[in-house]
């Protein structure tokens, strides 16, 4: 089916024969097609390197070092801040609470946003006014949802007093370490549960119509429809949201700043708001940095894994 | 392919330059005599109020007038939740401003970090300036070594306030009433507090910005049982002295008797919805237009009869690796000199005891009487002691945070909790 591209001869450069000067090589067709694509990408790889490697490098360079913020001094420090980390005391607490949180996130939400999608994929009235009130929280500021839930959540606040309308006394949601993991986990749901909901609703939109009216006509019911045609179909969107949930679950920050400041005790300090205290509340950027470096290679680690995975369990990928 | 290579390269050449050239950008270099108009000033504030910030501007442009190397002097005002933080990152980034406004409980922490250009020689140099003015107990916070690291701007007393019109309403003495019984120390207090709660459902007493996570400012209760975090060298933790226990009892007992409104319920007493309120003087204010009668009190004594009271501050300091660190200093002693110290105690109750009088402080809080200024707010400024402040504060802080945890639930061990916050603390503050 390729189409093998006509030849045209490239015209020299307008006065480039002037006497006295060499005559300049005029650019190949496929050499300003790259040159083309190249001034292209600059942009994106000059955003890159400022925002994504340069900051990398600075943040490995700086998890090397002894740095106090306040009095300006730094100095090497090699693996210091390595071997702080491995005999960090308050470490393997943030990790279970940064992982109590990922697992929490993913099992609400992935399940939650593929029945509401779903649900929700269907014509019918109503169903567009659905989809955008699902939808609407991802686009709220983050800082502004968590503190109205924070007023929500408080011991005499609005959820209480709903439970206390059908007799129940609610917990202090906030103020007690399996409550507040619990509260936060439901608050990031609500917050994003619709960006997954319409992911899933175009990997839906997607699946061919003929093949489920086969399997129907095949005496098929609709759980086995589901099961066998519509899954398979949309796995790679099921895994482009786990990955998606897991990354952005790692990077969970003002949620946990707003509503529980990572207490009571550390039971909601995850590890970007831990890695947050020691660099900006104790003046600690080496330890900070270092933290930063751990985060980095978690969240690779789980992407390389979900990736490979991937073979296993996405079916119909392109 | 070899095109194309020396295209990526040039490429990643052009992107390199353009990352370097956009970070030395902000390098310019620095003489010792800055030449007319080459000097430009920031102050980081936590303050937005309009007409504070006119004064600042107003005595920074009288400054201009005799200073012609200053180009220009501006005030940044930062969000008071997330000051410290942010001025952390401008010093981390290398946007330090050259002059900063710092709280309290970071006073041990960047006087003693070598972040604080020192005053002294500055101050006692400038005409007219009158150091020996300044209050020593509203120094002693900000000096190290002999030298004075900021200006404490202002110094504050916390009172307990009190909705009489609460009291009244369950039945109990008014607070004038329970300093004539003799009744006004703690345990009274939050006897009638829980009284309170149980005959109206309004709140007790709350500790302003408290919230079961800034125990700091609970140094208003152990103060009056003799009791401190630690000892006076820092060295030495002092949570689990038999006074801070009796301190933390009574706070223990206030929770379950519902003297105290419990963690996570928000109860404000400027609207009326608490009977007492332990605060700094000037949150007075927000009684302007109080719909319920209110009395200011000084805070309990301690179990001797002697005062027990405390000051809130706030210092004003140079950053020593500021690029105008000099200049800097010369602004900050025009600033606080005494002419402009008695226009800045308009807005805060100023440290020097010339201007420590009931006029004075009246400009500052206009809701409040003579007798109440002179008796209350002015009595509260002696032989206060200050919210407890160490380097690493901010890691001893968290650390007893987590530690009191357990403290805020109803008939807590009190005293195994109180030993496990110094065993947590303990390796910080021998560090």
């Amino acid at each position: 089916m390729s189409t093998a591209l006509p030849h045209r001869e490239v015209r020299p450069a307008r006065g480039s024969s002037r006497a006295g000067r060499p005559r300049r090589r005029p650019l190949s067709i496929r050499q300003r097609d790259q040159l083309t694509g190249y001034l292209f990408i600059a942009p994106q790889l000059f955003g890159i390197a400022a925002f994504v490697i340069l900051p990398l490098c600075l943040v490995i360079w700086f998890s090397l070092q002894n740095w106090n913020v306040l009095s300006g001094t730094s100095t090497f420090a090699g693996a210091d801040n390595y071997r702080k980390l491995l005999a960090d005391p308050q470490i393997a607490q943030v990790a279970l609470a940064t992982a109590i949180f990922s697992v929490g996130l993913v099992l609400l939400n992935i399940p939650m946003a593929l029945v509401l999608a779903v649900l929700l994929n269907r014509k019918g009235r109503g169903i567009a006014f659905f989809r955008t009130a699902f939808f609407t929280p991802v686009v709220i500021s983050t800082v502004a949802w968590s503190i109205v839930w924070q007023f929500l959540l408080q011991d005499n606040g609005g959820v209480n007093g709903l439970l206390s309308l059908v007799g129940i006394t609610g917990p202090n949601w906030l103020q007690t370490g399996p409550t507040a993991m619990l509260a936060v986990i439901v608050v990031q749901v609500f917050k994003n549960v619709g960006l997954n909901m319409v992911l899933f609703l175009a990997g839906l939109q997607g699946v061919p119509r003929e093949l489920q009216e086969a399997a129907r006509v095949d005496g098929a019911g609709g759980w086995r429809v589901f099961r066998s045609i519509v899954l398979p179909l949309i796995s790679p969107t099921i895994l482009l949201t786990v990955i998606i949930t897991i990354v952005g679950s790692l990077q969970v920050f003002a949620q946990i700043a707003v509503l529980t400041a990572g207490g009571p005790g550390l039971s909601t300090t995850v590890l970007v708001y831990y890695l947050y205290q020691q660099a900006f509340q104790f003046h600690d950027f080496g330890y900070g940095s270092t933290l930063a470096i751990v985060l980095f290679v978690v969240v690779l680690i789980l992407t390389i894994i979900q990736w490979q995975l991937r073979r296993k369990w996405v079916f119909y990928e392109n | 392919m070899k095109s194309s290579k020396t295209l990526i390269v040039a490429a990643a050449v052009a992107a390199s330059a353009l990352v370097l050239s956009a970070c030395s950008s902000g390098s310019s270099d620095s003489s010792s005599t800055p030449a007319p108009n080459s000097v430009s000033l920031r102050m980081t504030t936590w303050t937005a109020n309009q007409d504070q910030l006119k004064l600042f501007n107003q005595i920074a442009d009288d400054f201009k007038k005799t200073h012609p190397e200053i180009k220009s002097i501006t005030f940044d005002s930062l969000p008071p939740a997330d000051y410290s933080t942010t001025l952390t990152t401008q010093l981390a980034g290398g946007d330090a401003p050259d002059l900063a406004w710092v709280f309290d409980t970071d006073a041990t922490d960047y006087v003693n970090s070598g972040t604080l250009a020192p005053l002294t020689s500055t101050l006692k140099a400038t005409a007219g300036y009158d150091y020996s003015d300044l209050s020593s107990s509203a120094t002693k916070l900000w000096t190290a070594k002999g030298q004075l690291y900021a200006y404490p701007f202002s110094t504050s007393p916390f009172i307990v306030f009190a909705n009489d019109s609460l009291l009244s309403q369950a039945g109990l003495p008014t607070s004038a009433q329970m300093k004539a019984n003799g009744t006004w120390t703690w345990p009274d207090i939050m006897q009638a507090a829980s009284q309170v709660n149980a005959k109206t459902g309004k709140g007790g007493v709350v500790v302003n910005n408290f919230n079961y996570q800034d125990w700091t400012t609970l140094v208003g209760i152990w103060n009056s049982f003799g009791a401190a975090p630690w000892s006076s060298n820092g060295k030495t933790c002092t949570f689990d002295s038999p006074e801070m226990e009796s301190a933390f009892s009574l706070i223990n007992k206030a929770i379950r008797d519902k003297a105290m409104p419990g963690p996570g319920t928000t109860v404000d007493f400027f609207s009326g919805g608490a009977a007492f309120e332990v605060a700094q003087i000037s949150s007075a204010g927000l009684l302007a237009k109080a719909g319920f009668k209110w009395d200011v009190n000084p805070l309990p004594a301690a179990k001797d009869g002697a005062a027990a009271n405390v000051i809130g501050q706030a210092g004003l300091g140079v950053i020593a690796k500021g690029k105008n660190a000099e200049e800097a200093s010369k602004f900050l002693a025009f600033f606080t000199n005494p002419d402009n110290a008695k226009k800045l105690a308009a807005y805060f109750p100023p440290p020097r005891t010339s201007l420590q009088t009931a006029d004075t402080l009246a400009a500052t809080n206009p809701v409040l009487s003579a007798d109440q200024l002179n008796n209350v707010v002015i009595k509260s400024l002696s032989d206060a002691v200050t919210r407890p402040g160490h380097v690493n504060q901010a890691q001893i802080a968290k650390k007893v945070q987590t530690a009191l945890t357990p403290m805020w639930k109803p008939n807590a061990d009190v005293s195994g909790i109180l030993k496990n916050v110094c065993s947590s603390v303990k390796p910080l503050l021998e560090g």
